[in-house]
């Protein structure tokens, strides 16, 4: 990473908390950038303030140390240039389904007619299969059908940046490989620049362009940047007979199992470095293999030849 | 199944009710006299010296006259039942509309702002506990009028169930709503009227059905202390007429219009329910 200019940059970020023993420092010296239409995972072990850097992008919650800067202006405050899906879905529930999409598109786009509001909105309603349904109240949705709406609601209203945390985490497995196709199918039609947290190392390998991997708190940072080279479009059944699949998924686990711990930041000595001299480390655990002949078959997915 | 428990429940109640009436009658009937009764008893108005609640069948005769006919006006000591329970639902509906203009905003400033909650706290301990009644003559003196008097005492009373469930209904919306307010860039406007009034109003018009309920009971000791018109007045009018008829019926009438106004809150709060 050189002087290059991301569309997101996040520069040494840190949150600290004042506690009993002075200061409890949960993450810093986080680094990194987003490319325009990049889809960027996060993963890393519960408490090492993942949700605090995506709610800092948000512009929910205001960082100890550092700043963002999107677009070439600093994140200060929430806007909806950056969409939010939480992992509680946050529809609201005395809204109907389409009621809550319309919410979205008419804080985004005030001077659109109300015709054009909803036909906008019933547009995402289907691009995410939820035709039918549209006058149902969240209550009366299943998990994922809620989760579905929204993202409806985050896609429709069409930020720059899109932030999910954990968007899958409440659903059951056969549920969650369902709505991360459709995320994948509404994600090749828009290419809208997204920054999702998992702890779903399946889920990001098939999602993502880029998986950053976060050490354990306290005092944990960002410490490595996964290059994901399975070529797109991606799918859920043939992904995994990828031959980078494997090298990838490895050397994500193991970071998980032994190296976030340490690597974790009271273990390293990192004294008399600047902190935004830390940047992660840029990993192509499939390096070699991604570039050999794949096999395109009818459907336009890669396998492997 | 559930039909089939209303019916028996509808079946039980009325056996209740008929037993009730029953022992009711039976134990409030004039002894007969046997032999004819002297020019003093007779004066008396029977041979029975002992005072006894009238049976259920006179209530009911009376019932049947004062609703058939439920707003003659014959002067001061004699309106219908309806004319009376018309000035106390006025009263009471004018002091609790006054109560509502006051306590729903002020409950959002309170439950919107952690200083202002902890800044009024303080007087809503103190005031809240106080009896409604105690600010009659102060409300006297003050107002100078019996009729605003008694509209101030059941704003009084109803005020503070409503600002209270109000603040708490505001101060506990769910963070994920204010969030997604707060992500798609409303203003502090916006956001009260179209995620913090409708989260909270379920909480707020439970505050209201408990406002209107506690001011329906005060009315009626408010107006037996300002007297004029109104069903407390009825009430009271009669024990000094020594119409006990009258006031068991007036009696039920309270309960019955009680009933009704608490439905019809009950029936407004269906309408900004919702499940989450």
């Amino acid at each position: 990473m050189s002087s290059k200019k991301y569309f997101v940059e996040v520069d040494s970020l840190a949150k600290r908390y004042p506690s009993k023993e002075g200061e409890l420092t949960v993450f810093e010296n986080a680094n990194f950038g987003i490319e325009k239409g990049e889809f960027v995972c996060i993963i890393g072990h519960s408490g090492c303030g993942k949700s605090t850097i995506l709610n800092v992008l948000a512009g929910l919650d205001s960082a100890t140390d550092g700043g963002v800067i999107m677009n070439g202006k600093e994140v200060s405050g929430p806007s909806l240039e950056r969409g939010v899906i939480f992992q509680n879905y946050s529809l609201l529930p005395w809204r109907s389904a389409l009621k809550n999409i319309t919410f979205g598109v008419q804080a985004r786009f005030p001077q659109w007619s109300k015709d054009k509001v909803i036909e906008h909105s019933l547009k995402f309603l289907e691009l995410v299969g939820l035709q039918g349904v549209e006058h149902r109240k969240p209550s009366q949705l299943s998990g994922g059908m809620r989760q579905r709406v929204s993202i409806a609601r985050a896609f429709a209203t069409q930020p720059q940046l899109l932030l999910m945390d954990e968007p899958f985490g409440a659903l059951d497995a056969l549920t969650r490989g369902v709505i991360q196709e459709e995320l994948l199918k509404i994600w090749n039609e828009t290419h809208q620049t997204v920054f999702m947290i998992t702890h779903d190392v399946d889920e990001a390998i098939l999602l993502a362009d880029r998986i950053l991997l976060m050490t354990n708190g306290p005092y944990a940072r960002i410490a490595e940047s996964v290059k994901v080279s399975i070529p797109r479009p991606r799918e859920r059944n043939t992904i995994i007979h990828h031959p980078a699949y494997y090298k990838i998924r490895n050397h994500l686990v193991d970071f998980l199992v032994s190296r976030s711990k340490e690597l974790s930041g009271n273990n390293t000595d990192n004294e008399g470095m600047q902190s935004s001299e830390f940047k992660p480390v840029e990993v192509d655990p499939a390096e070699g293999i991604a570039a050999e002949p794949v096999q395109i078959n009818s459907e336009g997915v890669a396998v492997p030849a | 199944m559930s039909n089939s428990l209303t019916f028996r429940a509808a079946l039980l109640s009325l056996i209740f009710l008929v037993i009730t009436l029953g022992i009711w009658e039976a134990m409030n009937q004039a002894p007969q006299k046997t032999e004819a009764m002297s020019e003093y008893e007779l004066l008396m108005g029977g041979a029975d010296q002992e005072a006894r609640v009238p049976p259920p069948s006179a209530v009911l005769k009376l019932a049947y006259s004062e609703l058939s006919n439920p707003f003659y006006d014959a002067g001061p000591n004699d309106k219908g039942i309806g004319i009376q329970l018309a000035y106390s639902l006025y009263r009471v509906l004018a002091g609790f509309f006054l109560a509502a203009l006051i306590a729903i905003p002020l409950g959002f400033l309170i439950g919107m702002s952690p200083l202002m909650h902890k800044a009024l706290n303080p007087f809503i301990q103190v005031l809240r506990p106080i009896s409604p009644l105690a600010w009659m003559p102060l409300a006297l003196f003050v107002i100078k009028d019996s009729e605003a008097s008694s509209i101030f005492v059941i704003f009084i009373c109803s005020i503070w169930p409503m600002l209270i469930n109000t603040a708490f209904g505001v101060s506990n919306v769910r963070d994920d709503w204010i969030n997604v307010a707060r992500t798609h860039e409303l203003t502090p406007f916006k956001t009260a009227v179209l995620v913090i009034l409708p989260a909270a109003a379920p909480t707020i018009l439970t505050g209201m059905r408990i406002s209107i309920g506690i001011a329906w009971l005060v009315i009626v000791a408010a107006e037996m202390l300002v007297g004029g018109t109104g069903i407390g007045y009825y009430v009271w009018n009669e024990w000094n007429n020594l119409d006990l008829s009258s006031v068991i019926f007036s009696i039920l009438m309270i309960g019955m219009v009680g009933m009704l106004l608490d439905l019809a809150l009950s029936s407004i709060s269906r309408w900004v329910e919702y499940q989450e």
